[in-house]
């Protein structure tokens, strides 16, 4: 699947999940849809067959509340059944609300408190340099999850360490969940601070597939990489996007067949 | 639960303007109650739980009266350092609140299990424990918190809990008589009391003299009344939406074993795991054998036994 229709995928598995699961955090999931549809389309390394497999790349969702996309690429890439989809969050279920590397293949590592995925994608990146290996790590992060001080410590140790097998994606889309983070904890110009503490930065629009594919595809010889992506919070379905709700509300009916037209007349254009 | 407690310490709060709510960026259409109505007593902290802590340490040392609020462990576990060196060793009168005790919020994962947060915080010197087990027991668990001067942490369920009892005015230490009995006592603590309400009656009904018991304060426990259960009762049953480990059963068994009892103690709590399934609190409470049939089974293998 090319990365525009795969997005589209994950746009329209996510409000499916989140209208039969009633759960919440629809507008996170569609905030990265477009940069994990690049991310399995066109970058990772991965095999479905054995998700285990040596040479894959490893791939971490710091802002484990937005599972639901990540699901959804895991379904599309052959990982799973994509009918397991309409079980998200149900009881018996394999896909709980925030990713679980205990019963979903293809996720890497569990994650929910936010502030520790970015640590541990240090961690494999520094491991994997070690052992001499090729594989990337690659791991998203949200703008609010800037806050947690580990996250910093984290970009301290591996500018130190050279982590240039290390990739992280800001999902910036200027919300968390009580507010707009700037009135939260004002945490600007992240791109300044990513390279003053020693990263190569970027900063690109997060829907554009051609920005996100480029910049995904940056290496470096002695840094790590991070990558600020400018996002809308619930992108692709208008009364979602920019609307702090969203972060917590489901779509009833109505609103979820208003919310699929949306999406696939953007992909028809 | 959790909404009646915050509508009761805002009320509080309106009266007394040390009072002052730092939440680590969570409460939406919960604490409201505080950041529309009171915005000079509401701060969020950002996600920052460790920074959180650390500064509501410093705020009460200097006079204000704190209460940090977030989910199950990210203002608990994850600041423990915070908590033990800067709010209890300094005796700084801030109040964590934990919302979501047990499966609150069972089907967003692991992440966000409140399963071992009493036994972590239990052998830490210097915290009250409150783990009330309805809205009644939290809304007093609210007006003793802003009596006492001392750290505490607070354990709250999410919502919709059952009713167990009336309000009263119970103090801190104090276990809750709800039921009466004279063969087999039942133990409880936090919003799982409803299922132990449940076997309690279940039990009466089939002739078998079962008393309820909930201890909405955890630490310090309420010796005086597990010792005379042990000396009264011939089976003590505790039960807990908690790790077995270190909670309500560990504090209960620490204090029986100081003495020669009648009763035997029995435990119901989660078998010192992580849960990976997903599902609903009653869902996950079914699948880990925490509800009122296996408290029932339990007491009834013990008769049987016999
Ligand atoms: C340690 C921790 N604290 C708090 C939360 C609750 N929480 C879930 S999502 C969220 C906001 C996250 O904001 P951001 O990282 O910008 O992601 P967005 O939802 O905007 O995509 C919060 C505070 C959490 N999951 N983990």
């Amino acid at each position: 699947m090319n990365s525009k229709t795969l997005a589209c995928q994950i746009r329209k598995d996510c409000l499916e999940m989140a209208y039969l699961s009633k759960g919440s955090h629809i507008a996170c999931a569609l905030s990265i849809a477009d940069i994990v549809a690049v991310l399995y389309s066109d970058i990772l390394k991965f095999n479905p067959e054995d998700p285990k497999d040596d040479k894959r790349d490893r791939f971490i969702l710091s802002k484990g509340h937005a599972g639901s996309a990540v699901y959804s690429a895991l379904a599309r890439s052959g990982f799973f059944d994509p009918e397991i989809l309409k079980t998200h969050y149900a009881n018996g279920s394999i896909l709980s609300g925030h990713v679980s590397h205990k019963t979903v293949p293809g996720i890497e590592i569990s994650t929910g408190a936010l502030g520790h995925g970015v640590s541990i994608g240090a961690g494999m990146a520094y491991a994997l340099k070690l052992n001499n290996k090729e594989n990337r790590v690659f791991v998203i992060v949200g703008d609010g999850e800037c806050d947690e001080g580990s996250v910093w410590e984290m970009a301290l140790f591996s500018a130190q360490h050279h982590l240039n097998n290390f990739t992280i994606i800001i999902d910036k889309n200027r919300f968390q969940a009580l507010g707009k983070c700037q009135d939260i904890l004002k945490n600007e110009n992240l791109k300044e601070k990513f390279e003053l503490f020693g990263f190569k930065a970027m900063e690109i629009d997060g829907h554009s597939h051609d920005e996100i594919r480029k910049s995904l595809k940056v290496t470096s010889k002695d840094k790590p990489i991070c990558i600020v992506a400018n996002t809308v919070k619930g992108k692709g379905v208008s009364f979602m996007e920019n609307d702090l709700k969203w972060h917590y509300k489901n779509p009833d009916e109505e609103q979820y067949k208003y919310a699929l037209r949306e999406v696939e007349s953007e992909y028809d254009q | 639960m959790r909404n009646a407690f915050i509508n009761r310490l805002s009320e509080l709060a309106k009266n007394d303007k040390n009072i002052l709510m730092m939440a680590g960026d969570l409460g939406y259409n919960v604490l409201n109650k505080f950041y529309d109505d009171m915005p000079k007593q509401f701060v969020n902290a950002g996600i920052a739980e460790q920074n959180m802590t650390s500064m509501a340490a410093g705020m009460a040392l200097e006079g204000k009266k704190v209460y940090t609020y977030s989910i199950a462990n990210f203002p608990s576990l994850r600041c423990l350092e915070q908590i033990r060196n800067d709010i209890l060793y300094h005796d700084a009168n801030v109040k964590i609140i934990s919302v979501g005790a047990g499966f609150g919020y069972g089907s967003m994962g692991m992440s966000h299990h409140g399963t071992d947060d009493m036994g972590v915080m239990r052998c830490l010197p210097n915290i009250i424990i409150f783990s009330p087990s309805d809205k009644n027991e939290a809304i007093r668990v609210a007006e003793l918190s802003v009596m006492t001067k001392k750290p505490a942490y607070i354990r709250l369920g999410k919502g919709g809990e059952e009713d167990i009892h009336e309000y009263l005015e119970f103090n801190i230490g104090e276990s809750i008589n709800v039921v009466k009995g004279n063969k087999v006592a039942i133990f409880t603590t936090g919003p799982i009391a409803s299922e132990a309400l449940e076997a309690t009656n279940i039990l009466n009904e089939m002739s078998i003299s079962t008393a309820l018991y909930t201890f909405p304060t955890v630490k310090p426990i309420d010796e005086e009344i597990i010792k005379k259960c042990g000396n009264d009762f011939d089976l003590i049953v505790t039960v807990e939406e908690h790790n077995i480990i270190g909670g309500l059963c560990s504090a209960v068994a620490e204090v029986l074993a100081m003495q020669k009892n009648k009763a035997v103690l029995r435990k119901i709590g989660l078998n010192d795991t992580y849960i990976s399934e997903v599902g609903s609190q009653k869902y996950l409470r079914e699948r880990h054998n925490l509800c009122s049939k296996d408290i029932v089974n339990t007491v009834l293998d013990y008769i049987n036994l016999k």
